[in-house]
């Protein structure tokens, strides 16, 4: 074990590409979602969005019915070695409700569409979840002790006959089995005419964006009645509407700089020092077309569904219908590094359009080290892309993986051609079967993979650390 | 699957026939007409690269094993709108020995991109990309088929929810595009947009033309969908494209003689307004869209039932209907409409 990490570090240090690390990793299943075995088919449970927090700690999903469940990581102990680090719920609470604009006669969806946790600045912890239309600050908070041994009151909280009080007494701290109480803080409503898509959290810690189709706002934490708006690509002839706004975050280190993405395949690097409305942008990361691929569909397979920074700042993630790009800051002209998905796709991308799968929006996700990149597709299989070897990885997340300990078996699709036993063929993957939310813990080789209403929690317990 | 390469040979009239097939009519099948065959004696690519010279002198030996598969694999050496060569090789010597020339080839493609054998019946179905032809007879009929099936997904988008702006815009997009490109094919019928105000019956006049103008470049081309039987093939599972068809050709039929009216409007007035009712605040317009649109599909439906043996009643009372039904009180029977509009959708989908 030791000789073997020695030789990695090495490896590492001199900088070539021979950890394999992909290949070494064995990922297992970690906890299945408590709920999945009865509420599987109720369909407000799918879950829409996973995150972790900035510890790794706590892990929420929202779901379409606008309740958000909370796991917390189980403290490894070594009266039970097998159940270390294992996610079990921490509180689960209704977030939004569904609603009715009245104006317009339309429905407002629950679903939540994001959640992102703040910064833990005291003992509670605090998270801004988010419908179509409203954010809302949650703040979690434990309670294990209660005061017992008031003067006037009795245990059940009943006014004592002042008659029957014949000495006083402090009131001490007993401790009590832990409650988790969640409350709304801050509720920002009415600041987005369109459909919220993401919500940012700043590095300063003050402030946070929102962004729907057409417009950016930027929120102070503590002030709800107001928003700025920092980006508004709106055009006044809503006929000559071409291009909407698809994903947004800011600068893991710079306040002052955030991304947004854009339906046409671009992103736009703004400045908020440059003007108060960033509608232009600073920089603009466009990858030209390529000519030989063009068909009736190149514009919506260019569409970018999720846009992430890295977690040192210097690079971009970015997942369009088929591939994942990662950016430099410092090249506008074309991604660094492209890597196929689903290839395999290309040629069904009529049928896609048809069944309006290829309008599915999929997120993607670093690694806490920046090294692995990981999105999800269809048929329930997720994508891992090592950076450094060059080398992916398809698993699946299934109920045949759900067996605890199991470790995932790589997968493969074939195109045509030689088939090996296990393989899948292009033909028999399930498409309603979508893979859209990942999540990566911050630090160490654990994932959280969202499918439809089940989630699956993996760990690399062969490799736990990030390298 | 059918065997990858057959033999086909060329006989000492110069027609061409494909071994082991029954005897057909010379160089007719379904996949391709050749019509000459145009020899070259002559050993080497020297020969190939010569223009040729019309018939000459009959090859030994008088039959010529050459590979379909090798000729359509290979990019033709040239293309004109009355023929395309294809320079054949005898692999035996690796030499050209002859050329064939294809008249009329037939392709069918789901907007395939270089060469692929498809093999139907006895005869072969060749798909390839003919390099620079692309108002080839069934690649327009995709691309009105990919037409079709975006304007129904904009219709129908529509719903108790508000629709998702990105996706609509994306579809409005494809659409475009497609426009553009018949219009520069010269296939698109552009409608001349009349310069009449904003009478609550253009809503319904121009939904109406959005799908008339569908129905209309359908007609133009007869002869490529005539026995072809292949329409339904390529939007395999869209029930809602046939159905939302069958539900405007009586509507459309009812508004035919109405020829100004038709006029007014156009494609892209009717793209703007749907994203008008997406965008726009005021209650009335999208109600408007709601009530023009779907609600009178719904009454289509009810008027349709009792309407069939009026319709030599003539269209006037037919469209004194739809504009009875195009005016709902706003507001408050919004909530009934939404329930009409599930029946709608149903009527739609056909689910």
């Amino acid at each position: 074990m030791e000789r073997e990490l020695e030789t990695r570090l090495r490896a590492w240090m001199e900088g070539r590409a021979e950890s394999r690390w992909l290949e070494k990793c064995q990922w297992e299943l970690a906890e299945p979602h408590p709920e999945t075995t009865q509420l599987e088919s109720v369909r407000a449970d799918i879950i829409s969005t996973v995150e972790f927090n900035h510890t790794g700690e706590l892990l929420a999903t929202g779901d379409k019915g606008g309740r958000v469940v909370i796991f917390q990581r189980e403290p490894e102990s070594k009266n039970a070695p097998h159940s270390q680090g294992e996610y079990d719920v921490y509180s689960t609470f209704q977030s939004h409700e569904p609603e009715f604009d009245y104006l317009k006669s339309l429905e407002i969806e629950e679903k939540i569409n994001k959640i992102k946790w703040l910064p833990q600045q005291n003992a509670a912890h605090s998270l801004l979840s988010t419908n179509d239309k409203t954010i809302k600050l949650w703040k979690i908070t434990e309670r294990d002790k209660r005061p017992e041994g008031y003067n006037l009151k009795d245990e059940e909280g009943k006014l004592k006959d002042l008659s029957t009080v014949t000495s006083l007494q402090v009131p001490v701290l007993k401790p009590m089995d832990l409650m988790v109480e969640v409350s709304p803080r801050r509720v920002f409503a009415n600041g987005h005419t369109y459909h919220i898509n993401s919500i940012s959290v700043n590095s300063d810690c003050e402030t946070y964006m929102s962004a729907d189709d057409l417009r950016i706002n930027l929120w102070h934490l503590a002030i709800t009645d107001r928003s700025f708006n920092i980006v508004d690509i709106k055009p006044a002839n809503m006929e000559d509407l071409t291009e909407v706004i698809t994903a947004s975050e800011f600068h893991p280190h710079h306040c002052n700089l955030f991304v947004y993405s854009s339906s046409k395949g671009s992103l736009r690097l703004c400045d908020m020092r440059a003007a108060a409305l960033c509608d232009k942008h600073s920089k603009l990361f466009e990858e030209p077309e390529d000519p030989s691929n063009r068909s009736f569909f190149s514009e919506i397979i260019s569409s970018v569904s999720d846009v992430k920074f890295s977690h040192s700042g210097r690079y971009m993630l970015t997942r369009d219908y088929l591939t994942v790009k990662v950016w430099d800051l410092n090249m506008e002209a074309r991604p660094i590094e492209t890597y196929q998905v689903h290839d395999y796709l290309r040629s069904k991308l009529c049928s896609l359009y048809e069944n309006d799968c290829i309008f599915d929006k999929f997120e993607c996700a670093w690694n806490g080290s920046d090294s692995v990149i990981m999105t999800g597709a269809y048929n329930n299989f997720f994508r891992m892309f090592d950076r450094n070897t060059k080398r992916d990885v398809t698993l699946e997340a299934s109920r045949e993986s759900s067996k605890p300990r199991a470790v995932l078996k790589p997968r493969r699709v074939c195109v045509g051609g030689k088939r090996r036993r296990d393989d899948i063929s292009v033909d028999s993957l399930d498409f309603t079967k979508k893979i859209l939310h990942t999540a990566w813990h911050p630090a160490e080789n654990i994932i959280a993979i969202a499918a439809t209403n089940n989630l699956y929690i993996f760990q690399d317990k062969v490799n736990s650390e990030m390298h | 699957m059918q065997d990858a390469k057959s033999r086909f040979s060329i006989s000492r009239e110069g027609t061409v026939s494909r071994k082991g097939a029954r005897k057909c009519p010379p160089a007719s099948g379904p996949g391709f007409q050749a019509q000459t065959l145009y020899f070259t004696p002559g050993p080497g690519a020297a020969a190939a690269a010569d223009a040729p010279r019309g018939p000459q002198a009959l090859l030994q030996p008088p039959c010529l094993p050459v590979f379909w598969d090798d000729i359509f694999r290979r990019p033709p050496e040239r293309v004109t709108e009355a023929f395309t060569l294809f320079c054949l090789k005898d692999l035996s010597q690796e030499r050209a020995c002859g050329w064939l020339k294809v008249v009329g080839m037939r392709q069918g493609t789901m907007f395939a991109r270089g060469l692929k054998r498809k093999s139907a019946e006895d005869g072969e179905d060749v798909e390839g990309g003919l390099a620079g032809t692309q108002a080839t007879p069934s690649y327009s009929l995709q691309r009105q088929s990919l037409l079709d099936m975006s304007l129904v997904k904009l219709q129908l988008c529509h719903m108790l929810v508000e629709p998702n702006l990105c996706r609509s815009v994306l579809i409005a997009n494809t659409v475009r595009q497609i426009q553009e490109e018949m219009t520069q094919d010269g296939t698109w019928r552009v409608l001349a947009p009349q310069a009449a105000g904003r009478a609550p019956l253009d809503r319904l006049v121009s939904t109406e033309i959005l799908c008339r103008s569908v129905r209309e470049q359908e007609g133009e081309r007869p002869a490529a969908d005539v026995g072809d039987g292949r329409t339904p093939g390529l939007v395999p599972g869209l029930s809602a494209v046939p159905s939302a068809q069958a539900l405007r050709s009586p509507q459309s039929s009812l508004w035919e003689v109405d020829s100004s009216r038709e006029n007014r409007g156009g494609f892209q007035k009717s793209l703007d307004q749907i994203f008008e009712t997406l965008e726009s605040k005021t209650p009335g317009s999208v109600e408007e869209l709601f009530s023009d649109v779907d609600s009178s599909y719904y009454d289509l439906d009810a008027v349709l039932t009792g309407m069939v043996g009026s319709t030599q009643s003539g269209h006037g009372s037919g469209l004194q209907a739809f504009t009875a039904a195009a005016t709902p009180p706003p507001g408050s029977s919004c909530r009934s409409d939404l329930g009409e509009l599930d029946h709608a959708v149903e009527i739609l989908v056909e689910t």
